[in-house]
C-alpha cells in the first residue's frame, strides 16, 4: 500500500481514538468498532491457517495440504489427529442448547490437560527456584573479606521484605504484638510494590502516546 | 469556589492537554538524557558481548504493534549487537501479530544497516507458531517437531544458518521481548529452567514488574519498558561509538518520558497539597462555626 495513504489512515484513525479524550463521539465509535472487527477477523484467519491447517488438516491429509503446509509432502496420514478434530467439534455443541453439555467434555480435556501441563513447570519456576533465589546471604563478603555493604543491604531487604509479606498473608494468628508490626512493614513492602507497578504503567503509556504522537508528527511532516 | 477546590475539580481534559504537551515539546526539542546502563540490562549486553562470532541465538518478538514503541528500540539495539558481534540469529514469535514486527526488521533494518549480511546465512525468520507455552515445550523435546521450515516454507535443512540445528540447546541464548503472556516468563519456565539455555530480554513496562523476581538465577537480564532500552542503547553507543550517529529511539522517547514523569510528580504533590489545605480550611470553619454556636455568636443576631 501507498507509504502516503497508510500515513493518513494512521493519522485520521489516532485522531478519532484521541477524540474520545474530550468527550464520546461517533468518529470515536467508528474506529474502535472498525478496531474491534479488523482484530477478530485477523485472529480468526491467524486460527485457521495457523492452527487448524497445520496442526490438523496436515496431520490428517497431507497428500491435500501440501501445497500450504512445509513438510507435509510424502508424509502419511496421521490418523490419531481424528481425536482432538472430534473435541474440537464438541465445542461447537455449545452453539445448540440441547447438544451443549457435549462441549463440558472438551472443556474437561482442556482444564485438566492445561492444568496437568503447567503445575509441575509452575511449581518449579515459580515456587521452588524462587524460594531458593530467597535463601541468600545477609552479609555479603569479597574475596578478601570485606563487606559489600550495597550487596549485604540488598539482600537485607529482599528477605526482610518477603518475610513481612509473607506474614501480612499469615491469617491463621491474629496480626497483634510482634507479628502485628511485622504484618505492618508487609503492608508497607505492598505499597512499595504497587507504587513501583504503577510508576512502571505510567512509564508505559507515556511509550505508547510518543509513539502515537510520533505518526502524528510523521503524517503532518508528509503535508508540509 | 476557594484555590484548593478549584484544584482538587479541574477540569480533566486540561490534564490530558498538559500531558500532550509535556509530550510533543520534547519531541519537537529533542533534548538528550544521557544513560547509564544499570546492572540488569548490563548483564545482557555483557553476555552477547562475550559470545564467540558465530553463536546461534534465538530472539523471539513476543508482541504486537499496539507495544511496538516500548519494544521496537529493544529489538532494533538486540540486532544491531548481535550483526555487530557476527552472530547467527533466528528470528521467532508466539504473537501473530509478531511476524510484523520481524518483517519490519528483515525488510527495513538489516538490508539497509547491515547489507553484507544474508538471509539464510546470516539470519532466518522462523515465524509464528502456535500453541503458547506447549510450543516452546514441543520445541524443546523436539524442535524440528514444531520448526521444520522458515516463515516463507523453506526447510530447515535447506538453509545453512538452521541446517545443524536440531535442537532448543543449539542456540546458545534465548533473548525473548515480551508483552504478556506467552512471553519471557514462558520462555523461563519451558526452555530456561528445563533445558538450561540461559534466558533473557525485554518486556514492556507492564509487564517488567512480574519478571523482576526471575533475575538474576533464572533470568540473566531484564530490559524493563524504556528506560530498560535506553540503556542498552547507550550501552551499545558506549562500546560501539560507530552508533553514535544513528537514531537511537528509546533515547529520543526518554525526554518525553523525563518531562512527563516531572509533570505527574507535580500534578499529585499539589493534588495532595489541595486536599490538605481544603481540609484544614473546612476543619477550621467547621471549628468557628462550632464555637460562635456554643458561645451564642454569630447566626441570624
Amino acid at each position: 500500500m501507498d507509504v502516503t495513504l497508510m500515513l493518513w489512515i494512521d493519522a485520521a484513525l489516532t485522531l478519532m481514538i484521541l477524540s474520545f479524550l474530550y468527550r464520546d463521539n461517533p468518529f470515536y465509535k467508528f474506529a474502535e468498532h472498525l478496531f474491534v472487527g479488523v482484530s477478530a477477523a485477523y485472529l480468526m484467519a491467524v486460527g485457521f491457517w495457523d492452527h487448524l491447517v497445520p496442526n490438523l488438516l496436515g496431520k490428517l491429509f497431507p497428500a491435500l495440504m501440501s501445497g500450504v503446509v512445509p513438510g507435509a509432502v510424502g508424509r502419511s496420514p496421521d490418523y490419531y489427529y481424528i481425536i482432538p478434530a472430534v473435541f474440537g467439534l464438541l465445542l461447537l455443541t455449545r452453539l445448540v442448547d440441547r447438544w451443549a453439555w457435549l462441549s463440558r467434555w472438551a472443556l474437561a480435556f482442556i482444564v485438566g490437560g492445561a492444568a496437568g501441563f503447567n503445575l509441575p513447570r509452575f511449581l518449579d519456576s515459580d515456587f521452588i527456584i524462587q524460594v531458593q533465589s530467597t535463601m541468600i546471604p545477609l552479609v555479603v563478603l569479597d574475596a578478601s573479606g570485606n563487606l559489600i555493604w550495597g550487596a549485604s543491604f540488598s539482600h537485607i531487604v529482599l528477605v526482610l521484605g518477603v518475610i513481612c509479606g509473607l506474614v501480612y498473608f499469615f491469617f491463621s494468628v491474629e496480626h497483634k504484638g510482634v507479628l502485628g508490626h511485622v504484618s505492618r512493614a508487609g503492608i508497607w513492602v505492598l505499597m512499595v510494590t504497587f507504587g513501583a507497578a504503577f510508576g512502571y504503567t505510567v512509564m508505559a503509556r507515556i511509550s505508547l502516546l510518543t509513539g502515537r504522537m510520533e505518526a502524528l508528527g510523521a503524517w503532518l511532516g508528509s503535508i508540509f | 469556589m476557594r484555590i484548593p477546590d478549584s484544584i482538587l475539580q479541574i477540569d480533566r481534559r486540561i490534564i490530558f492537554l498538559l500531558i500532550g504537551a509535556a509530550v510533543c515539546i520534547p519531541l519537537l526539542l529533542k533534548p538528550r538524557f544521557q544513560d547509564s546502563p544499570t546492572p540488569i540490562v548490563q548483564s545482557i549486553f555483557d553476555t552477547v558481548e562475550r559470545l564467540p562470532a558465530g553463536s546461534r541465538v534465538f530472539l523471539s518478538f513476543d508482541y504486537g504493534p499496539d507495544t511496538a514503541p516500548e519494544l521496537d528500540p529493544m529489538a532494533k539495539a538486540l540486532v544491531r549487537h548481535t550483526m555487530t558481534r557476527d552472530l547467527e540469529v533466528s528470528f521467532f514469535t508466539l504473537f501473530p501479530e509478531g511476524v510484523g514486527q520481524i518483517k519490519k526488521i528483515t525488510d527495513n533494518l538489516l538490508p539497509v544497516e547491515f547489507p553484507d549480511k544474508a538471509y539464510g546465512r546470516d539470519y532466518v525468520n522462523l515465524g509464528y507458531k502456535a500453541g503458547l507455552g506447549g510450543a516452546i515445550n514441543t520445541m524443546v523435546v523436539n524442535f524440528r517437531t514444531l520448526v521444520n521450515a522458515d516463515a516463507e516454507g523453506t526447510p530447515l535443512d535447506d538453509l545453512p544458518i538452521t541446517a545443524d540445528v536440531d535442537e532448543m540447546v543449539d542456540y546458545v541464548i534465548i533473548l525473548s521481548l515480551t508483552a504478556g503472556d506467552p512471553g519471557l516468563k514462558e520462555w523461563i519456565q519451558f526452555a530456561g529452567d528445563i533445558a538450561g539455555i540461559p534466558v533473557m530480554g525485554g518486556g514492556t513496562a507492564v509487564v517488567a514488574p512480574e519478571l523482576y523476581p526471575y533475575y538474576p538465577q533464572q533470568l540473566v537480564g531484564l530490559m524493563g519498558g524504556l528506560k530498560g532500552a535506553s540503556e542498552y542503547e547507550s550501552a551499545l553507543v558506549d562500546r560501539y561509538p560507530a552508533y553514535r550517529n544513528a537514531t537511537m529511539e528509546a533515547t529520543m522517547r526518554m525526554g518525553p518520558q523525563v518531562v512527563t514523569h516531572v509533570l505527574i510528580v507535580l500534578l499529585v504533590l499539589l493534588g495532595n497539597l489541595a486536599y490538605f489545605l481544603g481540609r484544614a480550611g473546612r476543619g477550621n470553619r467547621a471549628g468557628r462555626k462550632g464555637l460562635a454556636g456554643r458561645t451564642g455568636r454569630g447566626g441570624q443576631s
